[in-house]
């Protein structure tokens, strides 16, 4: 399969505090990956350097075989083929619902009103928010806000879609109704990268998981493999406590 | 004769011969004042939004961030300055400054503008940037993420809510402007404050003439903060959505399809 998505050496640090260190993974065409690891592992700061919301501080990220990190690379046009689903939803508070998925067609990919209306309409029948069009952001609740916001990254029509903890800012209920949707997706054959607390998603959803901790990738490979036979003791030693806590 | 009245008998007095003059006079003030906020907030807006650029890392270095912080310095320079010295004193500096050092005559109309707005523009300028930054930075990082530039992203998502934010500061600006064109006078415009200043000196009637003046600057001022409230209540829309029909939403989608 093509190789679409390519972090080579990668390392972010703040100051002197070094975040991540030498990351190397690859994304091919409809690979749907997990990130799996503690609270400040660095895993939510590489998606990040992904869509170069945080400049990397050393490393390559390469994008069909370009390097996005060099000066006069076109940082709006790429982050427009990489799309992003944060945690805190993110969703544009002066406008609508509708709004919010076609301002970036209007804008950044120069569609017709129309057009990106039809867009915007298909993608939020397909997180099932389409009676919510009229909506402001804060009508709605957490699951249905994330939804939106998954509708307004599909309406680009992004290769790669960036998920940074998607469900943790919401209660079980709510959870259940965005993993759904991103089940559907990852079916749909949707190139993703997941940052996630949730190991069932990780577990059955994925093709591909990667374990972080301190900055490094520990171990990564098929969900079978991780889950069933981890090689390393960093990576037992974590999922024994998550998965004993559920 | 007139001091023979008492107090309401020499207002009345004093409205019948002069009611005109006062009321040219609080024309001229609101004109001025609310041309000079409209033109103080492009000006404000201009400031605030060059001034919240920020410097890509890893440009530190380039011309483009030489030029940005030099502009950036010369404007903090601006806002310093204008909002720093009394109002009084920039219109005569202004009027007459510009006379003897460059040779330029303003009218004293276009000095009063002038003054007016440049000086609401200092003020409107930390409004703006503070109004940008108390935008939660998920705002600005959404709308980068689905690819639009910092101009764009500015435009349609951070300055609506920033503007929203900072209307109660745009009607403390134009109540103040309402009130502070009084110091006009120095440059001889006949506002309100003006003609105040005329009457009680040509009747000796300060008492009165001041208690006529008062009511007029506070009619403009309340009418003027009710209407902004309006204008808030306007952008803040409803509070209640109505449901789309999904059956239409259908149709419409078909209706492109066929």
């Amino acid at each position: 399969m093509e190789k679409i998505l390519e972090l080579s050496h990668l390392g972010k640090s703040f100051g002197n505090h070094i975040v991540l260190r030498d990351i190397n993974f690859s994304v091919k065409k409809g690979d749907v990956i997990s990130v799996i690891g503690a609270s400040g592992s660095g895993k939510s700061t590489m998606l990040r350097c992904i869509n170069l919301l945080e400049t990397p501080t050393s490393g390559e990220i390469l994008f069909h075989e370009k390097n996005i990190i060099s000066k006069n690379n076109d940082i709006p046009s790429y982050r427009s083929k990489v799309g992003m689903v944060f945690q805190s939803f993110n969703l544009f508070s002066n406008m609508s619902v509708l709004e919010n998925c076609i301002v970036g067609q209007v804008k950044v990919l120069k569609r017709n009103k129309e057009e990106a209306k039809e867009k915007a309409l298909q993608f939020l029948t397909k997180v099932g928010m389409e009676p919510y069009i009229h909506a402001k952001p804060r009508q709605l609740s957490g699951g249905q806000k994330q939804r939106v916001a998954i509708a307004r990254a599909l309406a680009m029509e992004p290769e790669v879609l960036l998920f940074d903890e998607p469900t943790s800012a919401l209660d079980p209920l709510m959870v259940g109704e965005v993993l759904n949707v991103m089940k559907t997706l990852a079916l749909e054959g949707l190139t993703m990268i997941v940052v996630t607390h949730e190991m069932s998603f990780a577990r059955d959803v994925s093709n591909h998981v990667v374990y972080m901790d301190d900055g490094y990738i520990v171990e990564e490979g098929s969900p079978k493999q991780l889950f069933s036979e981890p090689t390393q003791e960093k990576t037992k030693a974590f999922l024994a406590t998550i998965l004993s806590e559920k | 004769m007139i001091s023979e009245m008492n107090f309401f008998g020499r207002i009345l007095y004093i409205l019948q011969s002069y009611g005109l003059s006062y009321l040219t006079g609080a024309g001229t003030t609101l004109l001025i004042a609310l041309v000079s906020t409209v033109i103080g907030c492009l000006i404000g807006f201009a400031v605030g939004v060059i001034q919240t650029i920020p410097i890509q890392e890893g440009n530190e270095r380039t011309p483009a961030t030489f030029l940005l912080k030099f502009c950036q310095m010369i404007l903090h320079a601006y806002v310093e300055l204008f909002r720093g010295t009394p109002m009084i004193v920039q219109a005569v500096f202004i009027y007459y400054g510009l006379a003897q050092i460059w040779g330029v005559q303003l009218g004293m109309w276009q000095a009063a503008f002038l003054v007016v707005s440049i000086n609401t523009g200092a003020y409107m300028a930390e409004s703006v940037r503070g109004g940008i930054i108390s935008i939660d930075p998920g705002q600005m990082e959404g709308a980068k993420s689905i690819g639009m530039n910092h101009f764009q992203a500015m435009t349609s998502v951070i300055l609506p809510q920033a503007f929203r934010n900072i209307l109660p500061q745009i009607g403390n600006n134009l109540i103040i402007n309402i009130k502070d064109t009084s110091v006009l006078s120095v440059i001889s415009i006949v506002d309100l404050f003006f003609v105040h200043k005329s009457v009680s000196g040509a009747l000796y009637t300060y008492f009165e003439s001041a208690s006529i003046v008062m009511l007029i600057y506070l009619t403009m001022t309340i009418t003027v903060s009710r209407l902004l409230r309006l204008l808030e209540k306007y952008l803040d829309g409803s509070e209640n959505y109505e449901l789309a029909d999904c059956m239409d939403i259908g149709n419409q989608m078909h209706k492109k399809g066929a």
